[in-house]
């Protein structure tokens, strides 16, 4: 494995990564105002995309159907009912993440 | 930038430490055993800065495989971040010589922080930059740490990155209460699910975004024109 390979390999990532990530300002950007459906779907992606990062976040869940999920499931409806009864986020962060720590190694 | 905001931002952003901290370490820890010592952990935390990909590429990069492969995996695994952007395209165009670097630091988790401020002009461009920053700074900070101590960490923290998940639910919880209409959040939702049980764990995500935007867009256009 030569130098030159882990360096390249690098750098096209980086550069890749970065290119995904800047390509809405490369189509858009020049333009002196936000056309009005992009705006609208901009302002509507935020709700839609973490209930989708949710998903993700639970994925393994699905994949695996078994008791290995529970902890996880049994995590996100701990999170949910704290902050429904205390809206506060590091309440909620530390219950959920302490509960599915805690259930991780009760299994 | 006064001390009051950058206050409220390392707040804002101590979720994604718990979350960033860990699972980098993690990442340097796996590299270590790889091969690559934590120079090499350090520089790709710096200069790739992603999450799931960055696991994809140990294995990568200690097989020798192609950088074809390389490409098409970082292209299809980072895709999703395409549709950060578009929330910001106006705040980060204001930002002047900062928006490369919004561009750059964009992840699923500083995406979810940011989209919850609600402050003025001045003070949201700093606290967006400043989390960016902070969260940028644990990432390479954990890859180090983990590279350096490898398996001497004697804490097993397993099951400590679900801060992240947490977050994501409370921030879907806030925008759910903060509107009553909730189509974006119940297509997502929904989308999400569909895309799962058809596309599978590892594939899902573009083609849910793809298609989530693709009916937001569409169910608007319905909606405006009578």
């Amino acid at each position: 494995m030569s130098g030159n390979y882990i360096v390249y390999a690098i750098g096209l990532s980086a550069v890749i990564t970065f290119f995904l990530r800047a390509l809405p300002f490369l189509f858009f950007g020049k333009m002196r105002a936000v056309p009005e459906w992009l705006d609208r779907l901009g302002k509507n992606l935020p709700a839609a995309i973490m209930a989708i990062l949710i998903v993700y976040c639970l994925k393994n869940v699905y994949t695996e159907w078994n008791f290995a999920g529970l902890p996880e499931v049994l995590s996100v409806l701990t999170v949910g009912i704290t902050y429904k009864w205390k809206h506060n986020t590091f309440v909620s962060i530390l219950a959920g993440t302490i509960c599915n720590m805690v259930l991780l190694r009760m299994q | 930038m006064n001390k009051t905001i950058i206050k409220y931002a390392f707040i804002k952003s101590l979720p994604i430490m718990c979350s960033y901290l860990f699972v980098s370490m993690a990442y340097g820890v796996m590299m270590e055993e790889a091969g690559f010592g934590w120079l090499y952990s350090l520089l790709i935390s710096m200069t790739v800065y992603t999450g799931a990909f960055q696991f994809v590429l140990i294995t990568f990069l200690s097989s020798g495989a192609s950088l074809l492969t390389i490409m098409l995996t970082a292209l299809l695994m980072n895709s999703r971040q395409i549709f950060y952007s578009i929330t910001f395209l106006d705040d980060f165009r204001k930002m002047g010589k900062r928006k490369l670097y919004m561009i750059h630091t964009m992840t699923d988790e500083t995406y979810a922080v940011n989209c919850t401020l609600e402050l003025q002009k001045k003070e949201k461009e700093d606290t967006m930059f400043l989390v960016a920053f902070f969260s940028r700074l644990y990432w390479m900070t954990g890859a180090v740490l983990g590279g350096i101590l490898g398996q001497l960490i004697p804490w097993n923290l397993e099951g400590i990155d679900f801060c992240m998940t947490a977050l994501f639910v409370i921030i879907f919880i806030d925008q759910w209460e903060k509107t009553t209409k909730h189509r974006a959040a119940l297509t997502g939702l929904a989308v999400g699910l569909i895309a799962l049980v058809t596309f599978g764990a590892s594939a899902f995500m573009l083609p849910a975004l793809l298609i989530t935007s693709g009916l937001l867009v569409f169910s608007e256009r319905k909606a405006v024109k009578p």
